[in-house]
């Protein structure tokens, strides 16, 4: 671990203000970030503490949905009653994921940056394009059980890890970011993390110093609201494919339909084509196929991991079904 | 006074069913639990020593090469840096348990990526790790690293007491009315023990102590000794607690001798505790192995052949190898048998004991074959394995001692309801589950190890047990309580049991299951020895003598203890050797596993719902850290049926799952309630006290039952471990349209 300042903040302009200089970051409840600073994989030369800061509640927003603060953790997120009514698969998400003790201490904002679980971004020795831009990707033709089927690119085929983001994008929440002097502006989960590309080391849109402040999320989507995760083992284990799924039927048909996927990509993959495919029709295998060819049409397995392609389609036409069957 | 057994008959006098005390095999609780529970049981990393500095290893970063140059200079003026040491005394790897002497040694030539090159000390842990990190080394890679031990160009080793061939197993095959050829992939495992090793290491002039987490200590202090060019006298080990073991503590490891190296050059206490990565990169593996097994029986289902050819791997160098065949030698008969290992040598970090070294795996897949021949065959596979349990050992002439198999496949199928499984696969469905029975035997060889110990009955009445035994979790503080309780008549708590100091007597450690029976053996002598004078004083025969409650009796007569120590202190040492017992006849333990598992037909993921294990040990010292050696066996058993493997990079050999997030060891929700039956049994031919191993026997093919329940559900055979999701997708049926 390299020695670094320790700053605690107590207000969220200040926050950012301390942020400003260049190696400091934000630690919340840093179940991710002590990991990777104690094997020197990250190496912020400033801790800025915002656990002090406030925006640890969620409040009611004027449109009749729900602010979440950065610093309301997991556990107190996925409890939450307003969470657990209106936004099932929200809590549902994040109870797939850690361990009790983790949710406990992880945060909402800090969670978003949760970084990928790739075995090459965690060995120092190792070249990795999102550690050290240029040094190479690893993963491409090594272990890569694990690794993206979508939107890879050659300089990285990492994942975004997270359970609660998925739930997120399916729910078309938004991400609400201050910055220096004040200026707020806002982006929508779906928008906040980034494919790869040429630059693997930017896992999301932040700009350096900036503070998710919030996440905000609509009025309550009706329907039935699913979070199914496939994982090696029953718990504490990442996706190796999930799908947030909010389908609301009307009169056999379905009438809206928002679905996003982890485990697949660099980010929690939304596709608008699969929401538009299903809505206004009627339930089939063949509709369901359809959308997996949809999820799937690009879908590139790097050996390790060509079997998350039929495990989606499965999972994919498992949780359509249970969305749009009888209630059991 | 010594009171010295060597077991060269079977031991029929059973003392411990006579005593008026019978503590020992009741649940006592751990003596030492409270202090486990309330952080007050030192670890080794814990001891805070006056002046303890911190040391971290530093990793090579090829699998095949040499170490060209260290440049200490990259790290000069980092905070707290106190030294950078590489020494050609530095060890290459852990040594092998019960190795007595150092293993490879130096740091310039270089097998496997992760080994232990440097070590930087700095005033705190933190530091050191930094530096570690930092440091700049030159290493020359060769381009000949060998990472595959199935890759064509290798000609593994053929150990010339692991190659079995009687009579003539093709033949058999080709006659056979039922036959099973197939072949099977287990991955590497890890220890992943809790407690990452550590060692302090601290000098008094030419003297040095070692605060350890060790499992064999007397063989430690000989190891570290030989590794630094010192006389064992010079060397004391403590190892009072150890937080898991599993074999991966067996043999002197290389953060001990770099601790004590630098200590020496420093001039103060040096703490060397591995980073989980570390423990995953340099502690012994469990060898990956390639079995095939061939079966052939006649139309009753009885073995007219067994064929167990394996191959493993190891480091060039290392004699051990996994010795994945040792079940197989005796469990069932076939007259025609082919039994076989090879090994294969790769840059890859050392393979050594893991918890049931042989059974682990060999039982697993022997009892996956077996599976295949019930399946063949339509033989329930609890009555093809009971018709085929020989008589007398399939390739000596020699008969078996205590063997209660038959007893723990029947009492299993009863209390599991076997009866009720549909032996045709993918039948039996919940929803979107599809569930499974199945069933594994379990055998583990039986050993007895040369063990020492010591035990004061003091003039209040009150007792000590010394003994450089270790406690890895097991129990051993416990159950030698017990025994030296009934054994001198005294309440748990007047006796005071102290372990894991090399000062002690010397024990057999922890190890090979082993260790309950053997060091129970010695205290059960030295308390012999105890009672041999206390009769003497009382005036009657020891046969006679009843301790119990404070009180002596014999001979018609009755005194208080404390009176007929009049003020002395009697010491009485047990010493247990083993002797021809172990020639004579074939000793091990024996068991039965039964599992249901569901499997989910649209995903793969398989996750058991209930679990039995019924379990004959010889006398069970204590029901209650018995059960949990066999939980903790079943639920490896899990793990490695669904879980576990050390995942490699295909192209330099390093581990890349090398943390407890990545390297999936079954967590609670895998967990089902588990059942343990612990089968009423004496087996006089293993020790003085009727006790055999147990420590292992939980997990001698418990995978198997997981696995042959998932084909019971499926119909799907997974024959290279571990049973994700990925190797069953494939063979599940069709989703149902909507």
């Amino acid at each position: 671990m390299r020695p670094f300042d320790y700053y605690r903040s107590n207000d969220p302009a200040d926050a950012v203000e301390a942020a400003s200089e260049k190696g400091a970051l934000f630690i919340a409840g840093g179940t991710n970030l002590l990991d990777l600073m104690k094997l020197d994989l990250m190496t912020p030369n400033r801790l800025i503490d915002i656990n002090r800061i406030g925006l640890d509640e969620i409040t009611p927003s004027d449109d009749g949905g729900l602010f979440i603060g950065t610093l309301v953790t997991n556990s107190d997120c996925a409890a939450d009653m307003r969470i657990r009514q209106d936004y099932e698969v929200l809590s549902r998400a994040i109870l797939a994921g850690a361990s009790g003790q983790l949710r406990n201490k992880a945060t909402t904002g800090g969670n978003l940056c949760q970084r990928t679980r790739c075995y090459y971004f965690y060995d120092p020795d190792m070249p990795c394009n999102k550690r050290k831009p240029g040094s190479g990707c690893s993963a491409v033709g090594g272990a890569n059980r694990i690794h993206a089927i979508l939107g890879a690119s050659d300089e990285c085929i990492a994942t975004y890890p997270g359970d609660m983001a998925v739930a997120m994008a399916a729910l078309d929440a938004q991400v609400v970011i201050e910055g220096q002097g004040g200026d707020i502006r806002t982006v929508p989960v779906r928008d906040f993390h980034r494919l790869p590309g040429d630059q693997p080391d930017k896992d999301n849109i932040l700009r350096p110093g900036e503070l998710i402040t919030h996440v905000t999320l609509p009025p309550p989507a009706r329907g039935r609201h699913i979070y199914r995760k496939v994982r090696d083992r029953a718990s504490y284990a990442f996706a190796l494919v999930s799908i947030a799924a909010v389908v609301e039927m009307d009169a056999g048909k379905i009438a809206s339909a928002s679905l996003a996927f982890g485990g697949l990509a660099h980010k929690p993959w939304h596709d608008p084509e699969i929401d538009d495919l299903l809505i206004g029709e009627a339930p089939s295998d063949a509709l369901f196929d359809k959308a997996a060819d949809i999820l799937l049409a690009d879908a590139n397995g790097q050996g390790g991991n060509d079997f998350k392609i039929p495990l989606a389609r499965r999972t994919l036409k498992a949780v359509l079904r249970e969305a749009t069957g009888e209630r059991s | 006074m010594t009171r010295h057994l060597k077991m060269d008959t079977p031991a029929t006098a059973r003392l411990l069913d006579q005593l008026p005390s019978r503590l020992t095999g009741t649940p006592m609780d751990r003596p030492d639990g409270p202090k486990k529970v309330s952080g007050t049981a030192t670890y080794a990393h814990e001891w805070q020593i006056e002046g303890k500095t911190f040391g971290v290893l530093v990793r090579a970063p090829i699998s095949k090469g040499k170490l060209v140059r260290i440049d200490k200079s990259s790290i000069e003026g980092l905070p707290g840096i106190l030294g950078v040491f590489s020494d050609d005394r530095f060890l290459r790897n852990p040594a092998q348990g019960t190795a007595n002497e150092a293993p490879i040694q130096g740091v310039s030539e270089i097998s496997y990526f992760g080994q232990p090159i440097a070590l930087v000390v700095a005033e705190t842990f933190e530091q050191a790790r930094h530096g570690a990190h930092m440091l700049e080394l030159v290493c020359e890679a060769d381009t000949d690293g060998v990472y595959d031990p199935e890759a064509s160009n290798l000609s593994p080793e053929q150990p010339e007491d692991d190659q079995l061939d009687q009579g003539d197993l093709d033949k058999a095959m080709a006659e056979a009315a039922f036959t099973v050829d197939s072949t099977y992939r287990t991955p590497n495992h890890n220890s992943a023990a809790m407690e990452p090793h550590c060692s302090i290491a601290s000098w008094e002039g030419d003297q040095l102590t070692l605060h350890g987490s060790y499992q064999m200590v007397k063989y430690n202090v000989n190891e570290l000794a030989d590794s630094l060019g010192v006389e064992p006298e010079k060397v004391r080990i403590l190892s009072p607690f150890v937080g898991g073991g599993f074999g991966s503590k067996l043999g002197i490891a290389p953060e001990a001798v770099a601790a004590a190296i630098a200590a020496k050059e420093i001039g103060r206490p040096v703490c060397v505790t591995l980073t989980r990565q570390q423990v995953f990169e340099n502690v012994m593996r469990r060898s990956e192995s390639r079995q095939r097994l061939r079966l052939a029986a006649d139309e009753t289902g009885k073995l007219t052949g067994l064929g167990h050819e394996c191959l493993v791997s190891n480091l060039p160098g290392e004699s051990f190898h996994e010795p994945v065949i040792q079940a197989t030698h005796f469990i069932y008969g076939g007259e025609n048998r082919r039994l076989s290992i090879e090994v294969a040598r790769l840059n890859r970090m050392c393979a050594g004991s893991v918890r049931a070294p042989g059974e682990a795996i060999g039982m697993q897949v022997l009892e996956n074959a077996m599976d295949e021949l019930a399946h063949v065959s339509g033989i329930d596979p609890v009555e093809l394995r009971k018709g085929n349990i020989p008589e007398i050992h399939p390739e000596e002439d020699m008969p078996y001692s205590s063997r209660p198999f038959a007893a723990a496949l029947d009492e299993g199928a009863k209390r599991f309801g076997w009866d009720k499984r549909n032996p045709e696969p993918g039948k039996q469905r919940d929803g979107e589950w599809l569930i499974g029975m199945g069933m594994a035997a379990a055998a583990r060889v039986n050993m007895l190890m040369e063990s020492k110990a010591r035990v004061k009955l003091i003039d209040d009445g009150t007792a000590i047990v010394e003994t450089d035994m270790t406690d890895i979790g097991t129990g051993t503080y416990a159950i030698l309580t017990q025994l030296c309780c009934d054994m001198l008549g005294l309440a748990p708590e007047q006796v005071d049991t102290r372990l894991g100091d090399s000062n002690f007597p010397k024990a057999s450690g922890s190890g090979g299951s082993v260790g309950a029976s053997s060091s129970g053996s010695s205290v059960y002598l030295a308390c012999q020895d105890i009672r041999g004078e206390l009769a003497r004083r009382l005036g009657c025969d020891e046969d006679e003598l009843q301790l119990n409650d404070g009180k002596a009796s014999g001979g018609g007569k009755e005194v208080s203890l404390i009176e007929l120590l009049a003020g002395e202190t009697i010491e009485g040492e047990g010493h247990i050797e083993p002797g021809e017992t172990m020639e004579k006849v074939q000793q091990a333990t024996y068991g039965s596993y039964f599992a249901e598992v569901a499997v989910n037909a649209v995903t793969g993921e398989a996750r058991v719902r209930r679990m039995l294990g019924v379990f004959g040990a010889g006398r069970i010292l204590n029901h209650k850290t018995a059960r949990s050696q066999c939980l903790g066996g079943m639920t490896w058993g899990i793990g490695m049926a669904l879980h576990e493997a050390m995942e490699f990079d295909p192209r330099d050999g390093h581990v890349v799952n090398n943390d407890l997030a990545e390297y999936h060891v079954p967590v609670n929700l895998d967990v089902p309630q588990l059942e343990v039956v612990l089968l009423e049994e004496r087996d006089d031919w293993a020790s003085p006290i009727q006790a055999k191993g147990i420590g292992e026997l939980g997990l001698c093919g418990a995978g198997a039952a997981v696995t042959n329940a998932i084909f019971n559900a499926t119909g799907v055979r997974v024959r290279e471990y571990p049973a994700t999701l990925d190797k069953i997708l494939d063979g599940l049926p069709e989703l149902e349209p909507a």
